[in-house]
């Protein structure tokens, strides 16, 4: 089809579901075109030659039981025509059983962490268009709004099935050009899955109103070949062992301040910025203000807590898992020493995983 | 007022003046228009918002508003048009012409009325006022989904929650009213398939309101002690559900969505005989096909929740039975056409609007059968597809079927026919502009683009520009009407009682302009 892909029809897509969804839409799209051009034919003719300014006279009839039979009939045999693809595809695309792969996806206040179960490899994955681009400071590029640090990988002519469940509102998961769209509830966990047929990224967003940045939540998939994502995913679970080395080794050293509050200010612009704002001012009642913020001045094992664990109940999310020690570390000294916070404190990297040995213990 | 009043009635016809006069009304006429006249108000606030978001969306990047304060745009918008413009615009219309039609001498229950009028004014000053507190209003959507709405928002909530009992207990007893106006205070003669259409509409209307606006009333409470109360109705760390809440709210939000258009089907089955000068096509079958749609409206809620993750069998069953609302529908369709069919007809400015109405109510009724279609529903879903879709119902449906009845009836009510060439503006510039704001939109829906977002990605732009100016046209368009109907409240061309020519019913028998009781005495109906 011409309008395949275009900016103004649905997508094709490119997998098998995908396809159909996109035939039923067609389908249905022109049976709807065909009805509403009989009926408004018939009603144009009428506004046409029975005007009254043409002489028209008003005929008498106003009942005709045979044609309402008729006018009813006609329209539901057309309703079980669109409803047999309808269901086919349904049925299809709701059959979760014998994936190749299994992808946990958890969406959370406003980025996608994708989890390849049974591999030990996860991350997350945040939009990565500058705040620039956004306040028309910079031009925009050409996927703006849609790029995001750290793409979901998969391989293609694999059935891959997603898992999806939230850690605070409802987000969803959308890709059109999978057909694929599935709510990630907290609490439960649904299911939906694709089998590409074609390499290459492809990028959808967030469809469900999950707050502030819900405009800022895209999903970007890179279909790559089963031999290559099997390359790929060996590579991250090497990756994921050198940084744990790194980690280790950064515990015995001693950071200097300039270098923590550099690194605490590019993790506070891309995890803390959205909420409590550049500025940290926070959005008052919403969000809470950093600035000669009792937490932030005062004890320091409470902000370390916070940080970790989270604040139950409330839009503050934990970032134990999240960030690695040394950005937690970095962020901290950054908010105890920035906008006015003028603490002086250094929190280095093993004064946090202190905190995590000796709340473990407990 | 006619000689026949009693001495004891006319004391109780002296009236308060000013202010008191408004307050203390129980005049079916005097209170519906209060109805008329705050609806309309609340339509151009609620237009007002609209007018932010596509200033937002003009272009892409942010612009003019933050993100937070563009969601509270986006929810406060779709209440106040939802519960503030289209809902009390219809019950005015019941208040004004419900007695009228049926030979009443008022509605049965005078100060209950005064009482539903009165108490919204209150409810929407608090979901306004609440746009100002710290951290701003409603953020979460007018659907208020849980946890956004309960864990996750400011207390903005316990306003919401507030208002939106108001609105509730408001339009039950307005509901209520109409059922028993209609039930017990018909003019004798005037059995039940006599009736005129607005009249079954409302009346089926009614009884939809009393059915839902309960369930709508659950859904705040448990969000509110969700919130405040340590309860976990939609918290599943303490055993509750978020998308039960879906399921409670669309409960309530699937007949409240024909709630906002059978009286409109009531007032096109009005209009379209009139100026066709033939009688309605299919009086019984309008009567049964409505009273199928309101059934129908209980069992297909969970179409707004295909992508919650449903059983197959769930799914299949939504999906079929909300198929089925489109045969009814057609019905009523193919009975207006027919009504036009070898008719005389005349293109007055409510017909014109009406004709409007039917083109493009249905072309929303066909995106809904695209919608019921659930394997293309998850790609339509929460799109700007969807968005276009209920608008087209909703403003070129329901919207334009008040500005049909506004065009039809205001002389009756004011005696004074309205500038018949202001009007026509009104009808041209909104008729246009309407589908460069929502023909747009499914474009950039079918595309991609979701919805309730501020900011978007590039090749949706031209489409938004568009969309834009439409938008901007179509609002501005409003203040014709405004005018238009101003004008006509403070004079102009006589008119006859019976203004229209081929106008049937009791409403034309009486005075122009109406007074202030009519049918005292019980006309006869043949």
């Amino acid at each position: 089809m011409a309008f395949a892909n275009s900016d103004y029809n649905m997508r094709k897509g490119v997998t098998d579901i995908s396809h159909s969804v996109y035939e039923l839409h067609m389908t249905i799209f022109l049976i709807c075109c065909v009805i509403g051009l009989v009926v408004f034919s018939i009603m144009f003719w009428a506004l046409i030659r029975h005007r009254k300014s043409k002489g028209a006279v008003a005929a008498q009839f106003h009942e005709s039981t045979k044609v309402e039979i008729i006018w009813t009939a006609i329209p539901f045999i057309i309703l079980i025509l669109m409803a047999i693809p309808a269901t086919k595809t349904l049925i299809a695309m709701e059959d979760t059983s014998k994936a190749d792969i299994t992808i946990k996806v958890t969406g959370s206040q406003w980025k996608w962490h994708y989890e390849y179960l049974g591999h030990d490899v996860d991350f997350f994955s945040v939009m990565s268009t500058p705040m620039s681009q956004i306040n028309n400071e910079e031009s925009k590029s050409e996927t703006y709004l849609l790029d995001v640090d750290n793409r979901l990988v998969i391989p293609t002519h694999k059935k891959v099935r997603f898992l999806m469940t939230s850690d605070d509102v409802i987000h969803s998961w959308w890709v059109p050009d999978f057909a694929v769209k599935k709510d990630a509830n907290p609490g439960f966990i649904n299911e939906a899955w694709t089998n590409v047929n074609e390499e290459g990224i492809y990028r959808g967003q967030c469809a469900e109103l999950c707050g502030k940045d819900h405009g800022f939540m895209p999903v970007v998939v890179e279909a790559i070949s089963p031999e290559a994502f099997d390359t790929w995913l060996e590579e991250q679970k090497r990756a994921k062992e050198v940084a744990a080395q790194e980690a280790e080794a950064l515990l015995s050293q001693t950071l200097s301040k300039a270098e923590l509050m550099s690194e605490g200010e590019s993790v506070y612009m891309a995890y803390c910025a959205a909420c409590h704002q550049p500025t940290g001012m926070g959005l008052p009642g919403v969000f809470p203000g950093l600035v000669n913020n009792e937490v932030v001045k005062g004890d320091l094992s409470k902000h370390i807590d916070i940080l970790l664990n989270g604040r139950p109940g409330t839009a503050m999310q934990a970032f134990a898992k999240q960030l690695s020690v040394k950005q937690i570390a970095a962020v901290i000294t950054y908010k105890r020493n920035s906008w006015g916070n003028d603490t002086g404190e250094v929190v280095q990297p093993n004064q946090v995983q202190a905190f995590i040995d000796n709340n473990k213990e407990e | 007022m006619s000689t026949q009043v009693h001495s004891a009635e006319h004391a109780h016809d002296e009236h308060p003046t000013g202010i008191k006069r408004w307050l203390f009304t129980t005049n079916h006429k005097e209170i519906g228009s209060l109805y008329l006249i705050f609806s309309l108000v609340m339509f151009l606030i609620g237009g007002a918002m609209a007018m932010i978001i596509r200033a937002e969306l003009f272009q892409p990047g942010l612009q003019l508003v933050d993100p937070h304060f563009f969601n509270q745009m986006t929810t406060v918008h779709g209440l106040i048009m939802v519960f503030g413009a289209v809902m009390p615009a219809f019950t005015g219309l019941a208040n004004w012409m419900i007695p009228m039609m049926i030979g009443a001498p008022d509605m049965a229950l005078p100060r209950m009325n005064n009482w539903s009028f009165w108490i919204l004014p209150f409810a929407f000053a608090i979901l306004l006022a609440s746009l100002f507190m710290e951290g701003g209003g409603p953020a979460f959507g007018w659907t208020f989904y849980a946890p956004l709405s309960t864990t996750y928002s400011n207390d903005n909530t316990a306003l919401f929650v507030f208002a939106v009992h108001i609105m509730g207990i408001s339009s039950i007893m307005g509901a209520i009213n109409v059922i028993v106006t209609i039930v017990n205070l018909r003019a004798p003669g005037m059995t039940w398939m006599k009736l005129p259409l607005f009249v079954w509409t409302w009346l089926i209307t009614a009884f939809l309101l009393i059915a839902v606006m309960p369930v709508l009333a659950g859904a705040v409470t448990m969000v509110l002690t969700d919130k405040y109360f340590g309860t976990s109705f939609f918290d599943a760390a303490g055993g509750g559900d978020p998308v039960m809440f879906q399921h409670i709210f669309w409960f309530f939000g699937h007949p409240e969505v024909y709630i906002m258009i059978l009286p409109a089907f009531g007032i096109i089955s009005t209009i379209v005989p009139t100026f066709s000068r033939k009688k309605l096509f299919g009086y019984s079958s309008m009567v049964y096909a409505t009273s199928s749609i309101a059934f129908l409206s209980f069992i297909v809620w969970a179409h707004h929740m295909f992508t919650t993750g449903m059983p197959l069998a769930g799914e299949l069953f939504f999906m079929y039975a909300t198929m089925l609302i489109s045969v009814p529908t057609g019905v009523k369709v193919f009975n207006w056409v027919a009504t036009m069919w070898r008719g005389s007809i005349s293109f007055e400015i409510p017909m014109m609007f009406s004709i409007a109405f039917i083109v493009l109510f249905t072309l929303g009724g066909f995106s809904g059968l695209m919608l019921a279609i659930t394997p293309a529903d998850f790609q339509y879903h929460d799109t700007y597809f969807v968005v276009a879709h209920f608008h087209y119902v909703l403003v070129t449906g329901a919207v334009f079927s008040i500005m049909a009845a506004v065009y039809y009836w205001l002389p009756k009510w004011t005696g004074h026919m309205y500038c018949i060439t202001t009007a026509k503006w009104h009808f041209w510039m909104s008729m246009i502009s309407v589908n460069i704001l929502f023909f747009p939109m499914h474009f950039v829906g079918l595309a991609g683009m979701p919805r309730r977002i501020p900011d978007y990605a590039l090749q949706f732009a031209d489409f938004n520009a568009i969309i834009s100016i439409g938008g901007f046209a179509f609002g501005l368009s409003q203040l014709i009407f405004v005018w238009c109907v101003y004008k006509c409240a403070k004079g102009g061309e006589s008119v006859p009682d019976k203004v229209w020519d081929g106008a049937e019913g009791l409403e034309w028998e009486v005075p122009s302009p109406a007074p202030l009781h009519t049918f005292s005495t019980p006309p006869e109906v043949k």
